[in-house]
């Protein structure tokens, strides 16, 4: 017997064991500050899915974790820990902004949209490419790096938004306004097909592009050359150089794509819901995006899963701050650690016991076919 | 003078944080287990400090409470990354979440003030100390200023927080244990076969690790500020680390760049807005940035080399 799981249970059983001891913590919680677990859990799952706006803020939240799911999961096939997706998308808000302010009077939204994703794209991406460079050529640990990123962008974004883009006579930090040029559609008709309505929820078309982009993702990672080059170097990075994998360019590119999806995640929130370019728009999406990752074991199908999870933690969240005085939306931070800690962090806790008990249950079932016969 | 003065008073203020999170990292890093949960860490020991303090009125009470804080996230980090061998990055990320997200529900569960902690009396804080002499020689031209305005005046942690530079480079270069630290984060298999515990060691340098966050977040809530405040940490604690690293990871320069940093905030504070001949103002957040550029400036191989810990990141396996 090999020390190794069936399939189903290592990459469903696992992540639902961690999961279930995370929502099990989160409920000592609960019950700590004197409110009632289950009811909690009620009100959540109600607040997300009970109804069409609900669903729409569900969705429209994991369109933010789907972007910066991938955008990790990119990078940790080729064994690169991106943890810079909160100033890729940050600085990809930057591009979708330059675009929206320039366009949004002039041409309809889907001629800006395409544009904006692009320039979303290419700002995160450029904001990925100094860490990714300094990985590759100078071997500078591309974590550090990218934290140190963040920051660089975090204060870049406030000297922006704070003097160049801040329109005059305004004193709040963000961009104006966008036009209708500069916005995108709500998906509104799309929930009407499921008989939903979608009330005010900002679910939009960046829900179907972050879709599409979970598409291209496993196009690109089990479908391609360049994936298999980039899972080779992740998986070995000595047999890929050996085999004639260019290493400088394998890790610049993965990190360029990677910080490109990242980059994507800011049209959701910039010219979905906003209409414009606040300070701290990403509020965490990007450290949202490595739970996502862990848990759908960085397979696109996995990540929507999750993100979509995550979605309806943020939303019912949002619900429980609302029906419960004892909690407040802080709470959704503390799952969110409790998740990020125990399917990401001990995802191996249970990994042995498992192993044993399967190997037990395999020595149970050969001896008792043995008798059989 | 005067205002030099200041200047660098305000740094040594400001600095102590840095230099307490910094040498924590120190320990945790030189170990061989990544620490990006410094920050999280900091701002549990913070609101556990400011916590206690209002409830008892005692800012030595409150000092152990963080310190407890801090030591708790400190091990779960040890479990998960020692004996769980899970990812350490990943691990860090968590207690990053867990704390600020603990900090603020269980603060406005318990006080009800929107997350914060009530302000605390004087008497429920580290207030500064004279230093014997200090008024006395405050008259000696050059030396009495520095003497009685910058060195005496500070509250306890301070005076802590130094000492442990000194210390810390004793425990690490010159006992047996420092000694055995250092090995397993370089070569984890060679210390298991003398018959030292990988594991043991390691546990031990993240005790040390927590307790000095502990006493960082505390300096933050008891002594430099009067109480807790959503976020007050701030990314200080990656700042921390942006200072462990520039310092190599060396106690001594660990001192030297967190007065550095500490500086630069001093000077932001201070210069705010203030025109420079020939520059005009400088804008606040390239000096807030500044840190974290200065780093990636350092990593990328312009001003010396940063070498890191060899088996830093890597759980350890013991060969059967």
């Amino acid at each position: 017997m090999k020390n190794e799981l069936p399939k189903w249970a290592d990459y469903g059983l696992i992540p639902l064991m961690n999961l279930a001891v995370a929502f099990l913590v989160s409920g000592l919680v609960v019950l700590f500050v004197g409110e009632n677990p289950i009811e909690a859990a009620r009100l959540m799952i109600r607040g997300s899915l009970g109804y069409g706006e609900g669903i729409g803020f569900t969705l429209f939240h994991a369109t933010n974790f789907i972007f910066t799911g991938l955008a990790v999961a990119v990078a940790f096939h080729c064994g690169l820990f991106n943890i810079g997706g909160e100033g890729q998308a940050y600085i990809g808000g930057l591009g979708a902004a330059v675009v929206a302010l320039a366009f949004d009077r002039i041409v309809p939204w889907w001629i800006t949209f395409p544009i904006a994703i692009a320039a979303s794209a290419l700002f995160g991406a450029l904001w990925a490419l100094i860490p990714a460079w300094l990985q590759a050529k100078r071997g500078s640990h591309v974590v550090i790096t990218t934290i140190m990123f963040n920051f660089i962008a975090s204060s870049l974004m406030v000297y922006l938004l704070t003097g160049l883009l801040r329109p005059q006579g305004s004193m709040a930090p963000q961009t104006r306004t966008f036009e209708a040029g500069g916005q995108i559609p709500k998906l509104d008709f799309m929930m009407d097909w499921f008989g939903l309505d979608i009330g005010g929820a900002p679910l939009n078309l960046s829900f179907l592009v972050a879709l599409v982009a979970a598409f291209l993702v496993w196009v690109l990672i089990w479908r391609t050359r360049f994936g298999y080059e980039l899972r080779t170097m992740g998986t070995n990075p000595t047999a890929a150089i050996y085999a004639g994998i260019p290493p400088v360019k394998t890790i610049v590119v993965t990190m360029l794509i990677s910080g490109a999806l990242a980059g994507m995640m800011a049209l959701n929130p910039v010219m979905g819901e906003q209409a414009r370019v606040e300070l701290d728009f990403v509020a965490g999406a990007g450290f949202v995006g490595i739970a996502v990752a862990l848990m759908g074991r960085s397979h696109p199908v996995g990540i929507v899963i999750a993100a979509i999870l995550f979605g309806m933690l943020y939303q019912g969240g949002a619900e429980l701050a609302f029906d419960m005085p004892n909690i407040s939306r802080d709470m959704i931070i503390v799952i969110q650690g409790l998740v990020i800690l125990f399917a990401g962090a001990l995802e191996h806790m249970f990994r042995p016991t498992l192993i044993g008990f399967f190997q037990i249950l395999s020595i149970r079932f050969s001896s008792s076919s043995k008798e059989a016969a | 003078m005067d205002l030099f003065i200041q200047l660098l008073d305000t740094t040594v203020r400001l600095s102590v944080p840095l230099l307490l999170a910094a040498l924590a990292g120190l320990y945790s890093e030189r170990s061989g287990i990544f620490d990006i949960g410094l920050e999280g860490k900091m701002l549990g020991g913070a609101f556990g400090a400011a916590a206690v303090a209002s409830l008892t009125g005692s800012a030595w009470l409150g000092l152990v409470t963080g310190i407890g804080v801090a030591m708790v996230l400190a091990m779960i980090h040890a479990f998960a990354s020692i004996t769980a061998r899970g990812n350490q990055i990943v691990s860090g990320v968590a207690i990053n979440f867990i704390a600020a997200g603990l900090a603020v529900l269980l603060g406005q569960s318990w006080f009800g003030l929107g997350g914060q902690t009530p302000q605390l009396p004087n008497s429920a804080r580290f207030t500064p100390i004279e230093l014997p002499f200090a008024e006395a020689l405050s008259g000696v031209p050059v030396l009495g200023p520095i003497y009685s305005d910058l060195i005496s005046g500070h509250n306890v942690l301070v005076y802590f927080a130094f000492v442990m530079v000194p210390v810390t480079w004793w425990v690490l270069f010159r006992t047996r244990f420092g000694l055995r630290l250092r090995a397993v984060g370089e070569n984890p298999a060679a210390v298991d076969t003398a018959g030292i515990s990988v594991v043991w060691a390691r546990y031990r340098a993240l005790m040390i690790t927590g307790v000095l966050c502990g006493v960082a977040g505390s300096y933050l809530a008891v002594a430099q500020s009067a109480g807790f405040g959503r976020d007050m940490t701030a990314g200080k604690g990656f700042i921390a680390l942006a200072a462990l690293i520039f310092a190599k990871w060396k106690p001594v320069n660990v001192m030297f760049a967190a007065l550095l940093f500490g500086f630069l905030e001093a000077l932001d504070i201070r210069f705010q807005g203030v025109e420079i001949p020939g520059i005009g103002a400088i804008p606040v957040q390239l000096m807030q940035a500044l840190p974290y550029i200065l780093t990636v400036v350092l990593l990328a191989g312009f001003i010396g080399k940063a070498i890191p810990p060899k088996a830093g990141g890597v759980p350890y396996v013991k060969e059967r």
